[in-house]
């Protein structure tokens, strides 16, 4: 279980450019891109984000750019977890790679309001209110995302199974569905 | 068993599970991988795993393309490790600034072949796709697992099939078709799709016109867009390259959907502002005002777009109001634009050439938006910030519908300057 932490609540479509706009990205500063965080979609987010809180949006949140820095400026602000109804693709991927979790809900945007405290419970699949009874079901994440996810990102991952030399790297991923 | 798609074979070769259907999580081994200005994220990361060289130089291709000539001290720093980087690791397939978009430049050199299983460090990678590669985007930091790796995991997509038929009226481009199809399918309408184009609509266009397709595709979400390869695609490949493993789906495939568009009807479209989706018919907003008008980018920044957009500008005016800034997709492209005296038309007309690149699409230079300030593009996406202010508007259009409107000054029908 996480800490408490608060909700801060985003509709459909937060496209990158909201969550770090194109003219930020000159500067590969974390902190100069937590400072930009979400200037697009809400201007007092970068100043009032927690470590700790959590964002919870609508449908298909990151669309828009691969910009990875959009995971690093959310990471950075101190953001625990983004979920949301469904994620762009290549944000999702970005987030599992450096290690911010995200979790798809179908439920969460309707139980929770901006500012609710909340509890992150990870292995119970579910985000719990901290100060009443409501609760929203998480998805499971894919057992290929979930051991990325658990070493911490891709880096780790990887240099983990670099230092394991002989078995090609991820081939313990491959699964075949028909 | 049903016969498989163009996406379960390329992905199922390039991961050895020849039987990969939709849905299967695969590792895959990508035959191309590019990234542009983010090579700098990309190298630092890689650089955490302690290897020598990457798995593979001879399949890197890196582009700067998104703040050339710098546009900061900060850029010209990061331009500068790049160029280090690419020296140190012998990566030979390097484009300086100048050279052109990075999405252009695969297709253009030749890099791109059909068949091949392609990654980027851009959403926009989708555009490869128009050859019939399949083509996606990844961050930077799983590009740099795969140049430690040369792997990554893919899950192998569904497939949606848009068969086009029909022919385009005059004034209507590849563009409004990719402007439609955004607005029928919505921003996340092919989300972890491929659109595989078909039809005898397709097959009537050119190499250039089929990029604006795929590119757009991933404005509706889909992990790659691809034309169905043809004698155009290989046409395009003639003394280039003599064997070409071109890869067609089944006659069977299983597709998830099939989309039959009829274009024949397919008016001037023009959307906006803030949202891709929100397509409409030209005629819904002509007449507002616009402070600058730009062609160009790896959507609409090719020699036919500079064409139609020369054919409206010639003998007419940038309207006193309104600036156009162009930037070709390539460095080929402003060549033979000054050839084919475009290049003299537009700047005859008012226009400013800049060099090629991506130019003011993402807001950093060369056309940066300010509060209140409307822009009609011939980019992919209009989302609230990002060519400026978030004050700003932007609205999409073709080259021709946005050089139209240069000439008046506010969004206007390019059928009226056709005639």
């Amino acid at each position: 279980m996480s800490d408490q932490g608060r909700v801060w609540k985003f509709g459909d479509d937060v496209n990158t450019d909201l969550i770090i706009s194109g003219k930020h990205l000159d500067n590969y500063d974390p902190a100069h891109l937590a400072s930009h965080a979400m200037e697009g979609a809400n201007k007092d987010f970068a100043s009032g984000v927690r470590r700790g809180d959590i964002i919870i949006a609508g449908a298909n949140f990151g669309c828009g750019s691969s910009r990875e820095q959009a995971v690093m400026a959310l990471k950075h602000g101190g953001v625990e977890a983004v979920i949301a109804r469904s994620f762009a693709r290549i944000f999702y991927r970005n987030a599992v790679n450096l290690g911010l979790t995200v979790a798809v809900s179908p439920s969460a945007a309707d139980v929770f309001q901006d500012g609710d405290s909340v509890v992150l419970d990870l292995p119970g699949h579910r985000l719990v209110s901290s100060t009443d009874n409501r609760l929203a079901d998480l998805e499971p994440v894919p057992a290929h995302v979930k051991m990325i996810l658990d070493e911490g990102g891709l880096v780790p991952f990887i240099k983990k199974r670099l230092k394991e030399r002989g078995v090609a790297v991820g081939t313990e991923l491959v699964t075949r569905v028909r | 068993m049903t016969g498989r798609t163009a996406s379960e074979k390329i992905l199922g070769r390039a991961s050895r599970c020849p039987d990969a259907r939709a849905g299967a999580v695969v590792e895959a081994s990508p035959d191309l991988v590019m990234s542009h200005e983010n090579t700098f994220l990309v190298g630092k990361s890689f650089s955490s795993f302690g290897l020598a060289y990457p798995w593979d130089p001879s399949r890197i291709v890196i582009v700067l393309d998104h703040r050339t000539p710098a546009n900061t001290a900060t850029t010209a720093s990061v331009h500068a490790r790049i160029r280090a980087l690419v020296r140190e690791y012998g990566i030979e397939k390097f484009f300086d600034a100048g050279e052109g978009i990075c999405h252009q430049i695969l297709v253009e050199e030749r890099l791109v072949r059909p068949g091949q299983l392609v990654l980027g460090t851009d959403s926009h990678t989708t555009t490869a796709g128009a050859v019939g590669a399949f083509a996606t985007g990844i961050g930077a930091t799983e590009m740099a697992g795969v140049w430690a790796t040369g792997s990554l995991w893919l899950r192998v997509p569904k497939t949606i099939q848009i068969e086009l038929s029909g022919r385009l009226p005059p004034g209507s481009y590849s563009k409004d078709v990719a402007l439609d199809l955004t607005r029928r399918l919505g921003p996340s309408g092919a989300d972890y799709r491929c659109l595989e184009f078909t039809g005898d609509a397709t097959r009537s266009m050119t190499v250039s016109s089929r990029m604006v397709l795929t590119n757009m595709a991933m404005e509706a979400g889909a992990k790659a867009g691809m034309v169905e390869p043809d004698m155009v695609t290989t046409d395009w490949y003639k003394g280039h390259e003599a064997n070409l493993d071109v890869v067609l789906s089944d006659g069977d495939a299983n597709y998830e959907d099939r989309l039959k568009v009829d274009i024949s009807g397919l008016p001037p479209m023009v959307s906006g502002p803030h949202k891709v989706e929100d397509a409409k018919g030209v005629d819904k907003v002509e007449g507002i005002r616009i402070d600058q008008a730009f062609i160009g980018t790896c959507t609409n920044g090719r020699l036919e777009d500079l064409i139609a957009a020369a054919r409206i500008l010639k003998g007419r005016k940038v309207h006193p109001g309104c600036r156009l800034i162009v930037a070709p997709a390539s460095r080929k492209v402003l060549i033979e634009a000054i050839g084919k005296e475009a290049a003299q038309t537009i700047i005859t007309a008012g226009g400013t050439i800049l060099p090629p690149g991506c130019g003011p699409c993402l807001g950093s230079h060369e056309g940066v938006l300010g509060a209140g300030e409307v822009c009609i593009s011939s980019s992919n996406r209009n989302f609230r910030g990002r060519m400026g202010s978030d004050e700003a508007e932007i609205y999409l259009a073709s080259p021709a519908t946005v050089a139209a409107s240069a000439v008046e000054g506010k969004i206007t029908d390019p059928r009226r300057l056709l005639v």
